[in-house]
């Protein structure tokens, strides 16, 4: 649905209820068949949500769960804190995205290379992707976050944050040369011939003619990298440093109620979803200026 | 997919409200029966002024257990020192650092006195580790009585039932001999300087409310963790309790110093220890009379005096 762009219509709608979401082009629906698959919809959705409901609240221990979990009052009292920590969270994630873009790139043209003569680098850099895909991203906020400052070297910092940056840009670079890569690869190889036969280097080559095409149709799994780093800015918080979900464990454990969480899943939610609507708007705007082009 | 998201998202956010506006217009009711019963009533100055409930009702064999005959407690692992020791290095599996199951150390000796005063022999005593988050995580629990250092807040008490204070604690600052903190003497001289605890525990509290210095405090893992900071000179200076101050001091960190402990005036304000119970435990009565019989008879003091070292010889940070 979504590559189709423009506001939510009811063809839309059901479309999605009467054929599972895949709606070929070409065939009409017939009015009454749409409005009775429209309708078999709102009631398959209401009883499969009524039930779920029905079965959580009428749950033996629902009112300690719900008391633990959902308490309004907690809610409302730790909504401004979480917020606030948050603000770490934005901070990180701001500085590690541009590094990881910038990074990440530049691990995927080394990877690239051709020829004999780069095969040291290429050999690097895949070890590399391969060493920082493997070894969950914690420990590496851990060893960078305690181990590097430990190492009493004058000059260096002792803040756990610009160390929290370094590993979240390290690891992530990892996934998302990965990305990249699978976006130059897919850019024809004529284009590059093309371009050199023009008398572009091969470095003007990748600026002005591989790269361009690459990041643009990558745009949407780098983006949904990024809500993975969003997300995942709450390991930091094993250094100490007070960010959201730090803030929420601080709470929970000072009311013993784990409401604060519940805060901190919305403030997720809120930021995310505008994320990745605007990653359909620009895809969507993207294929509508390239459309009746060699696509 | 659009409108899936669309449809999901609202009966999501539907969901939370329904759950949470229930929620939001029971803890006036909750909060005034929490205060009626007797574990939130109750203070760490004087005993439980509840009625003590009858010898028949706290009989062994009566008792709502766990493990029927047993008195199954809960505390986290690693069992740390000083509350919790392993005099001679052997413990029993899984126990880190101290074993709850010898006895030995404040809470280890303290669990076993509790277990004789409500009539279980020390064989009847089952150990089992209980992180900090599952002792007061809702639905059934796992243990009849949890015995982790566990501080007394009005808060706490309306999600799970706590018992009298066995232990009234000083917070105190650790740092190294070296960093300029190991000097001061008052709070006003603490304000410059970079504090961490442990994550939800009172010692951070102490940072945010007592010492408030200019930058943030850390909230570490672990206290482990916040001794790796320590070391790593992110932190000038490590809250914890009094007790644990010591042991850091004399076996964890080399060079290190009890900077000073905080003072306030005893009294129900004091912090104290207690045991975590299920909300409503038909146990808690009988914990407290225990305990209170403890206080009395003079063995918790005894206690006191053979596993943790006098508070008199920390110095004591001025206001």
């Amino acid at each position: 649905m979504s590559i189709t762009g423009g506001p939510l219509d009811t063809g839309d709608l059901i479309g999605l209820a009467g054929r599972g979401g895949h709606r070929r082009s070409g065939r009409r629906i017939p009015p009454g068949e749409a409005v009775r698959s429209t309708l078999i919809a709102l009631v398959s959705t209401i009883v499969v949500f009524g039930v779920i409901v029905a079965v959580v609240t009428n749950a033996p221990n629902w009112p300690a769960v719900q008391k633990a979990f959902f308490d309004g009052e907690i809610f409302a009292r730790s909504w401004p804190k979480i917020v606030e920590a948050f603000g770490t969270n934005i901070a990180l994630f701001l500085i590690a995205e541009v590094l990881i873009l910038i990074f990440g790139l530049i691990l995927a043209i080394l990877r690239g290379l051709p020829g004999p003569v780069f095969f040291p680098i290429r050999l690097l850099a895949t070890i590399y992707v391969d060493v920082f895909r493997a070894v969950p991203g914690l420990l590496f906020i851990y060893v960078f976050g305690f181990a590097i400052p430990g190492l009493g070297i004058a000059g260096i910092p002792v803040d756990p944050f610009p160390y929290a940056v370094l590993a979240l840009t390290f690891v992530y670079s990892a996934y998302v040369s990965e990305v990249y890569r699978a976006g130059i690869e897919s850019v024809h190889w004529s284009q590059e011939a093309a371009a050199r036969s023009l008398g572009l280097s091969r470095f003007q080559t990748l600026r002005y003619v591989i790269v361009p095409q690459a990041v643009r149709r990558v745009i949407p799994p780098l983006l949904n990298d990024f809500i993975g780093l969003q997300k995942d800015t709450v390991l930091v918080s094993v250094l100490g440093v007070v960010e959201i979900f730090r803030e929420a464990q601080i709470l929970k454990s000072a009311a013993f109620n784990f409401t604060p969480f519940l805060d901190v899943a919305l403030v997720f939610i809120i930021v995310t979803i505008p994320v990745a609507r605007l990653t359909d708007w620009l895809v969507a705007r993207d294929r509508g200026r390239h459309a009746g082009g060699i696509r | 997919m659009r409108s899936a998201l669309k449809s999901s998202a609202v009966l999501l956010v539907a969901i939370v409200v329904a759950a949470c506006s229930t929620a939001g217009s029971s803890p006036s009711a909750s909060a005034s029966a929490s205060a009626a019963s007797p574990s939130a009533a109750a203070s760490s100055a004087a005993p439980s002024a509840t009625a003590s409930p009858t010898a028949d009702a706290c009989a062994k064999d009566t008792l709502t257990l766990t493990t029927a005959g047993k008195l199954t407690i809960g505390t986290d692992n690693p069992a740390y020192p000083p509350y919790f020791q392993i005099p001679d290095g052997t413990a029993t599996a899984p126990w880190e650092l101290g074993d709850p199951t010898n006895g030995q150390g404040f809470e280890g000796a303290f669990a076993y006195a509790l277990a004789d005063r409500l009539g279980f022999a020390k064989a009847d005593v089952t150990w089992i580790v209980v992180p900090f988050d599952n002792s007061f995580a809702p639905g059934v629990k796992k243990f009849d009585i949890d015995i982790n250092q566990v501080s007394f807040k009005p808060e706490r008490a309306q999600a799970v039932d706590m018992s009298d204070g066995y232990y009234t604690l000083n917070q105190s600052i650790v740092a190294l001999k070296a960093n300029g903190l190991a000097a001061a003497k008052t709070v006003a001289d603490l304000k410059a300087f970079k504090f961490g605890a442990q994550t939800g525990t009172t010692s951070y509290d102490t940072i945010t409310n007592v010492i408030a210095p200019t930058s943030p405090g850390m909230a570490y893992t672990s206290n482990d963790d916040a001794i790796a900071g320590l070391k790593a000179k992110q932190i000038d200076g490590l809250v914890v309790d009094l007790p644990t101050a010591f042991f850091v001091t004399a076996a964890q960190v080399e060079n290190s110093v009890i900077v000073g402990q905080f003072a306030p005036p005893a009294g129900a304000d004091a912090e104290h220890f207690s045991v975590v119970l299920a909300k409503d435990s038909p146990l808690t009565d009988c914990v407290n009379t225990a305990i209170a019989a403890l206080k009395s008879d003079g063995t918790l003091d005894s206690i006191t005096k053979e596993w943790l070292a006098d508070k008199a010889s920390a110095p004591v940070i001025q206001p």
